[in-house]
């Protein structure tokens, strides 16, 4: 099947205004008689759920969790971004796209992105009347911080918990269909398979979490939002339960799945502290505003400090490398996400990890702090001033600018920030890619649709920080609304889908045959055991740098484990119970084949870009080189086992943007 | 309204509401008491003047009979209701990590203090009502005594140590029960900023009224 | 270091549920709770046992789905932490911890130490929204000034996470701490006020019909709280049901 975007002909900043004026639209009396399923009930998803309900649908939602609000978008932290230009300062529609294009290192298409900046001011509007306490100024406006790199400020936040309350916002809109009998909450509920019906998505095969049962529901479309897949690698800042299931199930009976390599690591993050690490928790961005990013220069120190013979901060200057002032005294510690991660990886590579396990460099506040006390010295008047003084007061300003990032630090690794620095190390945080779908967010299975971060659409090779809630709620908000009732428009004489068919018998025989597979096995090995031991392949082989062997290696080991786990897994207990073994046992099953899909992907894409780094792809300073061949997206068709995957290609075409290197030095 | 008092949180406003008036009634109760220890004469004026103002005993009394009744059953309904709320119990609970004594045991400190209601009516409010109500003698006045007789029946009480010491042990169960009931019924109607600029003189307030009351108890046992 | 375990096993919600001792041993201080619990965990199904089942997800205290009731605290020992938040730098080689789902009758434990919480989905189903349609085109977000203590204090009742250490905690097992910081957050807004008399009482309708207990201020759920949700919200609802009956 030929790849078609369906992206509306015309200039650039009409499209999405001409195509909303000549869509089919489905009447308010016949939406009453149409049914849609959403599987996930993160921002995308809650969004959907709520405002299609709102519309008139009947809406089905699905979410693994004990509640919609606990979705993983709830611990986003630092902001969403949105054109608005309440600062004046130069922010529009056009500079969002073109940023956000950018930042994706020209890896995402024109205009879904620019649809994307033109309702980012709705989401702020909509979320205020929503009851969403974003941060206000004294004058009661609200206020702005400045994210990631970009010249604008831009970034709307509440606290450091803006995930939290955007998704508390669509979770109080879904409550108020779900009182309205509107929507249907099947919480603790997992999607398992797709059912396609004449070639259609006409509805899903659940479990019931708690009891085991497995049901079937119908529907005349089937949206997925079931987020993303970082937690392949195992160790992520992904929620422990969040998986590729709801997404690869959907690949399997027939959605291409594009760019699974682009993955996005993220730089600040409490290192690994031991092989029990369960998952890794992530500091925000902001913190390299004022933290000097080091390793020790000699050997020696490295092995003093890992044996606790010395501190940190017996350290002279001299003895000190502040690497990526060194490699990039233009941008020094604020360049880009994927360079700075790729920077520490190297280090700790050649051996200059701080820490017991070796991956660990030092985040380091001193200086700031003795830089802000000097300041507040001046300010406050204090003549020769103490070296202590000068601390208290700088440590201060710190404090208040980084309070909460500093105690949460403290009690995850039980030392003092202020006093020694923060210890970090990059991790998995986001995963770009996705399945791919068109301008209407449709997958290739006609009446299946990707929101979120499930899909590959906005963000390209890397995500801009405060980018992520925006994509989420703009497609759940407001795209999607549109999208659907075109498709739906031709569904209002279709009536109700029968459950009883033979596609919705076959679908639940083969989910069921699975599980029984799983309870009956009896084997070896716990399902974490082949979850860590692939997370394991995919940190080493297509982690933040990736070479040709490496590659075909990773997809021969994921392989051979593939096949490990299918004769050896042990899942403990029954089908009929609560069962979290069973319910994960699926997920790594997911997973496996996605990994070797992942480094296949990989391995294709022959160029480095955003968070895919190629090592034989680099310039002669080591960065990312980009190649004006590689400017498509890769689409994988299922064809049975993941070696067989057939790509698609949608090449990428600019004409409101001009294609340009990065440098940071 | 009626639908608001059935609800949990009009349950617990009117809890406070009978609370403010009762910690009222205690604070005009020790004051006169206190007047039996500087000037019995006074103390008698006044009783009187309290046993036979019909504004007094035909509207504060009855008010007072309900607010006493009131708080008492509405305790137990909440006390009963809370318990099925909490269905099966913790193996192990460590409530003094997050709350006062007094907070969590406001129904062994209520119990307490019913059972001297008890004996203090029979002590004193039984006769009280049974002279003036069935015998209809509103004099003030008995047998062998100068004066009114109001005096000579608080001491009269007090010569029984056990009684003294029943007291003074219902005394301080008082104290723990307003210890947190005075900032308690403020919260409980909102008012938590007044709580919070409160607390010392809630303290106060749970320490010196049963501290009067014991003072009285003991210094009439003493003295006679 | 070594640890005693005593878990509360439970097959299902119908099923009688019991104490069971289980040894750990060599445990990092530096795991969390939660990874403590995937080692005895990991250790039970290679013998062939159940693992014991918990409620858990971000593990980085913010989805709320965590919730054990340890040596008698919910959330454990630490103040301001979630159970995937506490660390086993909080207890000592030898200790015996006994760990509880959180128990409240309107939580019905569903296996182990996972309990349904659905009755506080309820409660927002009643009220907890502002009815808003999603049109793209409501009045400009800056439309309304709100001044920067209101918009704080509001935030700072909607930082729960909604996960019933509260009613855990409560000897009544009341739920006013959450449903009081609900109705605080859209009290506090002006966006709120249009539905707030009808609001605060269908949701404290809901909470009664729930079989939650009644609030008698022993203090207890804010100070367990793990995001320090302030009891001034319990008042704020009070005051506001009586607003709302009068």
């Amino acid at each position: 099947m030929a790849l078609d975007s369906k992206v509306p002909q015309g200039p650039l900043k009409d499209k999405w205004t001409d195509y909303k004026n000549k869509i089919n639209l489905v009447n308010p009396a016949n939406k009453r008689h149409i049914d849609v399923i959403v599987v996930g009930t993160g921002l995308a998803g809650g969004s959907a759920s709520a405002t299609l309900a709102e519309l008139g649908y009947n809406v089905k939602s699905f979410a693994y969790q004990d509640s919609p609000r606990r979705a993983h978008s709830i611990a986003a932290q630092g902001g969403i971004n949105a054109a608005k230009n309440y600062q004046g300062d130069g922010d529009s529609t056009y500079r969002l796209f073109y940023d956000t294009v950018k930042g994706g290192d020209y890896r995402s298409r024109e205009a879904n992105v620019y649809r994307l900046a033109e309702v980012s001011a709705n989401i702020i509007d909509q979320c205020v009347a929503q009851g969403v306490p974003f941060a206000r100024d004294y004058g009661g406006l609200l206020d702005n911080r400045s994210f990631g790199g970009v010249l604008v400020s831009r970034t709307f936040y509440a606290k450091g918990q803006t995930g939290q309350q955007l998704l508390l916002g669509a979770y109080s809109a879904m409550n108020r269909q779900i009182a309205r009998g509107k929507i249907e909450m099947f919480n603790r509920h997992e999607m398992l398979d797709v059912v396609i019906v004449d070639g259609k998505a006409r509805g899903i095969i659940a479990r019931n979490l708690v009891t085991g049962e497995i049901e079937r529901h119908s529907a005349h479309a089937v949206v997925i939002a079931s987020g993303g897949y970082g937690n392949v690698y195992f160790l992520s800042t992904n929620a422990m339960g969040s998986n590729v299931t709801a997404g690869w199930k959907v690949h399997k009976k027939g959605a291409y799945f594009a760019n699974p390599c682009y993955t996005q690591i993220h730089p600040t993050c409490i290192p690994r502290s031991g092989d029990y690490q369960s998952k890794l928790t992530l500091m925000s961005e902001s913190l390299r505003n004022d933290g000097r990013i080091w390793v020790p220069k000699n050997m020696d120190d490295v092995m003093a400090i890992r044996e606790g013979r010395k501190k940190p901060t017996d350290l002279s200057e001299e003895q000190r490398d502040y690497y990526l002032e060194r490699r990039y005294p233009a941008f020094g510690n604020l360049v880009p996400r994927d360079v700075a991660s790729r920077a520490a990886k190297e280090r700790c590579d050649a051996g200059y990890g701080v820490n017991a396990t070796g991956e660990a460099v030092y985040l380091d506040f001193a200086s700031a702090i003795t830089r802000y006390g000097k300041e507040q010295a001046k300010i406050q008047n204090i003549n020769n001033p103490s070296d202590a003084k000068i601390y208290e007061l700088g440590q201060k300003i710190v404090e208040a600018k980084y309070g909460n990032l500093f105690q949460m630090y403290e009690k995850i690794v039980d030392e003092n920030p202020y006093e020694t620095p923060m210890m970090i190390y990059p991790a998995v945080h986001y995963t770009m890619g996705g399945i791919w779908v068109d301008y209407n967010l449709m997958t290739t299975i006609p009446g299946c649709y990707a929101i979120g971060e499930a899909n590959f659409s906005d963000h390209g090779a890397n995500r801009l920080g405060a980018s992520a809630l925006m994509q989420g709620l703009a497609d759940g908000y407001f795209v999607l609304p549109y999208t659907i009732g075109d498709y739906l428009a031709d569904d209002i004489r279709t009536g109700k889908i029968s459950t009883d068919s033979p596609e919705f018998e076959a679908a639940e025989k083969e989910v069921t045959d699975r599980i029984k597979f799983f309870i009956n096995n009896k084997g070896t090995h716990s399902v974490d055991y082949y979850h860590k031991k692939l997370g394991k392949i995919m940190w080493d082989k297509c982690g933040m740098s990736r070479n040709k062997a490496g590659l075909e290696e990773a997809i021969e080991e994921i392989s051979a484990l593939r096949k490990d786990f299918w004769q050896n897994v042990l899942v403990p207990g029954t089908d009929t119970e609560y069962n979290e073994q069973l319910a994960k046992a699926g997920r790594v099953a997911d997973f496996l084949e996605l990994g070797e899909l992942f480094a296949k992907d990989a391995l294709v894409r022959e160029e480095s870009a955003g968070g895919h780094f190629r090592e034989e792809y680099q310039t002669e300073e080591g960065e990312a080189k980009r190649l004006k061949e590689f400017q498509f997206v890769s689409a994988w068709e299922y064809k049975g086992e993941p070696k067989d995957a057939v790509l698609h290609k949608e090449e990428l075409v600019y004409e409101n943007i001009e294609v340009k290197e990065r440098s940071y030095k | 309204m009626s639908g608001f008092f059935k609800s949990s949180i009009g349950r617990k406003v009117s809890m406070a509401l009978s609370a403010f008036f009762l910690m009222f009634f205690l604070l005009q109760h020790l004051a006169i008491n206190v007047l039996s220890v500087f000037s019995p004469d006074t103390f008698n004026e006044v009783s009187h003047f309290m046993g036979t103002n019909p504004v007094v005993q035909f509207a504060l009394q009855p008010v007072l009979i309900f607010a006493v009744v009131f708080h008492f059953v509405m305790g137990f309904i909440l006390e009963l209701k809370n318990k099925k709320a909490q269905g099966v119990s913790y193996a192990k609970n460590n409530g003094a990590a997050n709350s006062t004594w007094m907070s969590r045991n406001m129904i062994y400190s209520g119990i307490t203090i019913l059972a001297f209601i008890v004996l203090h009516f029979i002590d004193f409010w039984f006769p009280e009502i049974n002279t003036k109500f069935i015998q209809g003698d509103w004099s003030g006045v008995m047998d062998g005594v100068d004066g009114y007789r109001y005096y000579e029946e608080l001491v009269h009480k007090f010569v029984n140590p056990i009684r003294v010491a029943a007291y003074v042990v219902a005394f301080v169960f008082l104290g723990l029960h307003l210890a947190h009931g005075f900032t308690s019924a403020f919260q409980s109607v909102g008012a938590n900023s007044l709580r919070k600029k409160l607390e010392k003189l809630g303290l106060a307030y749970s320490i010196i009224i049963p501290a009067g009351f014991i003072f009285i108890a003991l210094y009439h046992h003493l003295n006679h | 270091m070594n640890l005693t375990l005593k878990i509360w096993r439970q097959k299902d919600s119908s099923t009688k549920g019991q104490m069971v001792d289980y040894k750990v041993t060599e445990i990092s201080e530096h795991m969390s709770f939660l990874e403590m619990m995937d080692v005895l965990n990991e250790q039970l199904v290679n013998a062939g046992e159940e693992p014991v089942a918990f409620d858990h997800d971000c593990r980085e205290g913010i989805c709320g789905m965590c919730s054990m009731y340890i040596n008698g605290e919910a959330h454990g020992p630490d103040r301001g932490v979630t159970t995937c938040q506490l660390h086993m730098r909080m207890f000592k080689d030898g200790d015996t911890i006994t760990i509880e789902p959180f128990r409240a009758a309107a939580f019905p434990v569903i296996k182990d130490l996972v309990v349904d919480r659905s009755s506080f989905d309820r409660i927002q189903h009643a009220g907890g929204y502002i009815s808003v349609n999603t049109s793209g085109n409501t009045q400009d977000a800056n439309s309304i000034p709100i001044s920067k203590h209101a918009a704080d204090e509001a935030m700072d009742a909607a930082t729960c996470i909604g996960c019933g250490a509260c009613v855990a905690t409560c000897k009544n097992s009341s739920a006013m701490l959450f449903v009081g910081a609900k109705v605080s957050q859209y009290a506090l807004l002006p966006q709120g006020q249009v539905e707030a008399a009808d609001r605060v009482q269908n949701m404290v309708a809901q909470m009664d019909l729930e079989g939650f207990g009644n609030c008698t201020n022993t203090g207890a759920c804010e100070v367990e709280c793990p995001k320090g949700i302030s009891l001034d919200n319990i008042a704020r609802m009070n005051r506001e049901l009586m607003k709302a009956n009068i």
